[in-house]
């Protein structure tokens, strides 16, 4: 196989401009780094198919080594559209960003960062068992009451829901709930 | 005529189905009619392919009529046609899902019009995939899929989901791009790009160029099927797409990098020379995805890193790569792409009945909605591998295969699985605990749709109409459905579908066990493709 140096050379500019390019962080240079890199791929493609030679066309007598191998140009033609459509898609979502945030650039996610900053205590995971745990005591009234206390910043709906949950909660099995360890009325402190 | 000649029926019914849902995209009602017979009629056939595969074998169809070597070949063998019943199977649950949102919402107008015949594209794409026998159509196969997939993460163009499609256009794009150069290399070294050829030819080729053939295309697809350091970008953009969207991602699209990983693997690079590389990439995946997940509060994210975790028990079977290990990782695809899609689809259900999909915010559920509570509890203790379910037999097939090979790598392995599983039940029972048991009033913050409810005095319903004042999510809008029945109805399709992978257990390890023998001895694929005797 004979391989044009030409044609490597080029490859390797576009592949180096476009990784520079791709690491930018600038949608904009993104896209065109993405561009430089597809055209690049295009490039070896042509550069791997062995050698210019006669167009693929049969001509009687003609020895097969003559033609020159078409299918590289086929995949670089679909690999084109392929690029074509993703590069349209990318300028409709590059210009939609700047419209909604007058923002070119890649932006961090907001959830991922919330995550990163909280801490490693959970309260709900981490907090200390309440000892307490019998059903019918006068943790009952002060939840209720705490309840009831912090529902008047609610709307009536949820004050009722609230104070229903609380009651119902505290009755029941004999699981802890958060609000009356926290806030009950003599109890020991956390 | 055998049944592996519908095969092409698989690709282009999908396609036509676009097309006239494009055409109808002003009539909501004939649009969610034409996907769907579209979709149905695509999976009977598709399961009619199945049932005729484990005793035809091997299958090829040649398209347009060009032999094998220069034209496209679609192959039929027993992995793509599961493949593809239960990639299909998974899409019409999501489709019917989502065509039920679309109707109880009234969302019919606007940018979600785009929706069917997009979707239908995708599917398309992905079967188009599952069956191509040839490096390039992969390729194409791929592209068309992840087209797609761009135009439904981006759905709506919100400032969110543009921020996530940034992310992830730009990824799919860079990985199809060292996908395309792999190609091109591999035509260089080899002179063409059908599967059975190379795996023919790529014999010949010089062990250091094959390796770097080898881990070019591994690379490409390891980042679309999010396996650990090539994982970064997928707990990142899911979540912000519509659920119906994020759960066909979750089933389908890592599970086409999966199956793409598992031909190069066994067809084009059989032999073990870097299989200890994909252990241990697999037990990474596994410890650093599922401990992503710990730390999430929102559903949507935590099921992104359980879906990228549990990709590392595919690499493990992959990374076996005995009968036994190759089987249970086949039968280990089809159980995950129905739970992983069943659970988002859950999720979805959840954000409308709670008016947030953040654990922190949620209470109650299981009180609110004893169905919602099952719908979850059935799929996430199937993702844990509690033992009736199909998960436990799945894990229980790698952790054989693992002792069986008794290499120490292979031990830490499966203890690493074993971990992942526990921390994987951990992570379920949090959501569970914050999500359905504790009530309403211990959250932090929550939607007042969850307390305005409890008292409205009205019995716990399954569908339920809320006026716009008392609502958080859904203040300014006409009464809408919560869980209306066309919604839940193919959740629990799909649950219901994760049980039958339990049933029918024995038949289903069979027929992987089978395909994972089909796919070791390659013989039956090359033969298949280039005639008898081809197998040199």
């Amino acid at each position: 196989m004979t391989v044009n140096i030409t044609l490597i050379v080029l490859m390797a500019a576009f592949f180096a401009a476009g990784i520079y390019l791709l690491l930018e962080r600038s949608l904009t240079r993104v896209l065109l780094g993405l561009i430089l890199i597809g055209n690049g791929a295009n490039i070896l493609i042509l550069a791997m198919s062995g050698g210019a030679g006669q167009s693929p066309l049969y001509v009687e007598g003609r020895p097969a080594e003559d033609y020159t191998d078409s299918l590289p140009q086929a995949l670089i033609l679909t690999a084109i559209v392929i690029t074509f459509a993703v590069t349209a898609f990318m300028l409709g979502i590059i210009y939609r960003s700047w419209v909604l945030g007058r923002e070119d650039a890649v932006q961090d996610d907001p959830e991922d960062r919330r995550v990163a900053d909280q801490s490693s205590y959970d309260y709900e995971d981490d907090a200390d068992i309440p000892a307490d745990t019998s059903e019918f005591t006068a943790v009952d009234a002060g939840a209720l009451g705490d309840a009831e206390a912090t529902a008047d910043i609610r709307d009536t709906r949820g004050a009722d829901a609230v104070g229903g949950a609380a009651s119902r909660n505290g009755g029941g099995a004999g699981r802890p709930d958060p609000t009356a360890t926290q806030k009950r009325p003599g109890g020991e402190p956390r | 005529m055998t049944a592996a000649e519908l095969a092409p029926l698989a690709v282009v019914l999908p396609f036509l189905g676009a097309a006239v849902t494009f055409i109808l995209i002003r009539h909501s009602r004939a649009r969610r009619a034409v996907s769907i017979t579209t979709l149905s009629i695509t999976l009977l056939i598709e399961v009619v392919m199945l049932l005729a595969a484990p005793s035809a074998g091997t299958q090829a169809v040649h398209l347009g009529g060009w032999s094998a070597p220069f034209g496209i070949v679609l192959v039929v063998d027993q992995f793509s046609a599961l493949m593809l019943v239960i990639s299909s199977a998974v899409s019409l649950a999501v489709l019917v899902y989502a065509a039920g949102q679309g109707m109880a919402d009234g969302d019919e107008d606007g940018p979600v019009s785009i929706f069917h015949p997009t979707y239908l594209i995708l599917v398309a794409g992905v079967s188009n995939a599952f069956l191509t026998g040839d490096l390039f159509n992969l390729y194409v196969g791929f592209e068309i899929l992840l087209t797609a997939s761009y135009v439904l993460m981006t759905l709506g163009g919100t400032a969110p989901r543009i921020r996530a499609g940034v992310t992830y256009v730009v990824v799919s794009v860079v990985s199809s791009m060292l996908f395309l150069i792999a190609i091109a290399m591999i035509y260089g070294a080899t002179g063409t790009i059908n599967l059975a050829d190379l795996a023919v030819k790529l014999e010949t080729v010089d062990p250091a160029t094959q390796m770097v053939l080898h881990l070019m295309l591994l690379v490409a697809f390891g980042i679309k099927a999010a396996v650990f350091p090539l994982s970064f970008w997928l707990p990142d953009s899911y979540p912000t797409a519509p659920a119906p969207v994020t759960a066909v991602f979750a089933g389908l699209l890592t599970k086409v990098g999966v199956y793409a990983m598992v031909r190069v693997e066994t067809l084009l690079f059989p032999g073990d020379r870097i299989n200890s590389l994909l252990m241990v990439v697999a037990l990474l995946t596994m410890i650093v995805g599922i401990l992503g997940a710990l730390a999430q509060s929102d559903i949507k994210r935590l099921l992104s890193f359980t879906l990228v975790s549990h990709i590392g028990y595919m690499v493990f079977g992959l990374a076996i790569s005995s009968r036994v290990g190759l089987g249970a990782a086949v039968y280990y695809v089809a159980h995950h792409i129905t739970v992983q899609t069943s659970l988002f689809l859950v999720t979805g259900l959840i954000e409308r009945r709670g008016g947030t999909a953040n654990v922190d915010r949620l209470g109650g559920l299981a009180r609110l909605s004893p169905l919602l509570g099952v719908l979850f509890f059935i799929p996430a203790m199937n993702l844990a591998g509690i033992p009736p379910f199909s998960g436990f037999i799945g894990k229980l097939g790698l952790f054989q295969a693992g002792v069986e090979l008794g290499t120490p790598l292979a031990y830490v392995l499966v203890a690493g699985g074993v971990a992942t599983s526990l921390l994987t039940l951990l992570v379920m029972a949090r959501v569970w605990n914050r999500a359905f048991w504790r009530s309403p009033g211990d959250a932090e913050d929550p939607d007042p749709i969850l307390l305005a409810s409890k008292a409205d005095g009205s019995s716990v319903g399954t569908s339920r109409h809320v006026t716009g004042e008392a609502t958080g999510r859904f203040s300014g809008r006409n009464p809408v459905t919560l869980l209306p029945p066309t919604m839940t109805g193919p959740t629990i399709g799909l649950v219901g579908l994760g049980l039958a992978l339990t049933v029918l257990a024995g038949p289903l390890f069979t027929l992987s066990d089978d395909a994972a023998q089909e796919m070791l001895d390659r013989t039956p694929y090359i033969e298949a493709v280039l005639g008898p005797g081809a197998d040199g």
